[in-house]
C-alpha cells in the first residue's frame, strides 16, 4: 500500500533530479560561449529517465555491491552518454556553443523543473488529502 | 544537489567575462600612449579562456570557465610622422599603441553580453531553487 503512495513521487523525484542535473549543464554551456574549443553538450532527457526509471536498462551501469563502492553516472546521464550538439553555424575558434539554442533549452528545461514541482507537490497534497478524516473538513 | 553547482559555473564566467571588461578597458584607455625612452609602445592585450572542470565523480559534468593567459598583441604599433614630437625618433616618426578601438568595443559589447547571460543563468536557478525550497508548503 505505502509503495504504491511513493512511487509516483520516486518518478518525479528522478525527473526533478535529471531537470537540475541538465539544467547544470546548459549553464556550464553558456558558461562557455566564449571559451575556444570548447563543445556544447546536452542530456538525452526521455532515455535518461526511462534508464533512471528502471525502464529500461542502464548501459555501463556498475553494480555497488559493498560500502564504499562507487557507482558512477552511467548510461545517458554518464560523462560518455552525454551528446555534443551539432554546429549550426561554425566558428574559427573551434567553439561549439549555439547560444539561441542554450537560452531557449534552458528556459524551457526551467519551466519543466518548475512543472515538476507543482507535479510533486499536487501528488503530496493529494495524499494529504485522502489521509484527512471527512469530518476534519 | 546539483543546482547549487550552477552558482560555481556561471560565477567563475562572470568572473571571467569582468577581468575580459578589464582588459579592453586598459587597452582602450592606452589607445594613444606613445613609445616611451625605450621605443616600446603600450602592447594591446587579450585574455585566453579555457574550460575550468570543477567537482568530482558525480558532479564532474560542471564545466567552469577560467582566464588561463593573457597574451600581448605582438604587431608592430601605428607610426606617425611627426618631428615635433617630443618622443620622435631620428627619423621624426612617433610609434603609437597597437590598439584598434573598433576590435576593442566589439570585444566589449560581447564580454557584456556573455556577464548579463550568466546573470540571467544565476537569477533563474536562484528562483528555481528558491521554488524548490517551498516544496510541500501550502
Amino acid at each position: 500500500m505505502l509503495n504504491r503512495l511513493t512511487d509516483t513521487l520516486n518518478f518525479q523525484t528522478q525527473a526533478l533530479t535529471l531537470r537540475s542535473e541538465r539544467q547544470r549543464l546548459l549553464a556550464s554551456n553558456i558558461a562557455n560561449a566564449d571559451t575556444p574549443g570548447y563543445q556544447a553538450r546536452d542530456i538525452d532527457f526521455a532515455r535518461a529517465l526511462r534508464e533512471a526509471t528502471g525502464e529500461v536498462g542502464t548501459p555501463g551501469a556498475m553494480a555497488a555491491t559493498q560500502r564504499g563502492h562507487i557507482a558512477p553516472l552511467a548510461g545517458a546521464r554518464g560523462e560518455s552518454g552525454k551528446q555534443y550538439a551539432l554546429q549550426s553555424q561554425t566558428s574559427l575558434d573551434g567553439n561549439g556553443v549555439d547560444m539561441d539554442r542554450e537560452r531557449a533549452s534552458f528556459a524551457d528545461n526551467a519551466v519543466k523543473y518548475e512543472a515538476t514541482l507543482r507535479f510533486i507537490s499536487g501528488s503530496v497534497r493529494t495524499t494529504l488529502d485522502a489521509m484527512k478524516s471527512h469530518n476534519q473538513g | 544537489m546539483s543546482m547549487f553547482q550552477i552558482f560555481h559555473v556561471s560565477g567563475s564566467a562572470v568572473s571571467a567575462q569582468s577581468q575580459r571588461l578589464n582588459v579592453v578597458a586598459s587597452n582602450l584607455a592606452n589607445a594613444d600612449t606613445v613609445a616611451g625612452p625605450d621605443g616600446q609602445a603600450y602592447k594591446a592585450r587579450q585574455v585566453v579562456f579555457q574550460t575550468q572542470l570543477l567537482g568530482a565523480g558525480n558532479d564532474s559534468g560542471n564545466a567552469g570557465v577560467r582566464v588561463s593567459n593573457i597574451s600581448e598583441d605582438q604587431t608592430p604599433g601605428r607610426r606617425v610622422h611627426d618631428p615635433k614630437h617630443p618622443q620622435a625618433d631620428a627619423d621624426g616618426y612617433v610609434t603609437y599603441s597597437n590598439v584598434n578601438p573598433v576590435e576593442e568595443m566589439v570585444n566589449m559589447i560581447s564580454a557584456s553580453r556573455s556577464y548579463q547571460n550568466n546573470i540571467e543563468v544565476m537569477g533563474t536557478a536562484k528562483s528555481l531553487l528558491l521554488k524548490t525550497l517551498q516544496l510541500g508548503q501550502s
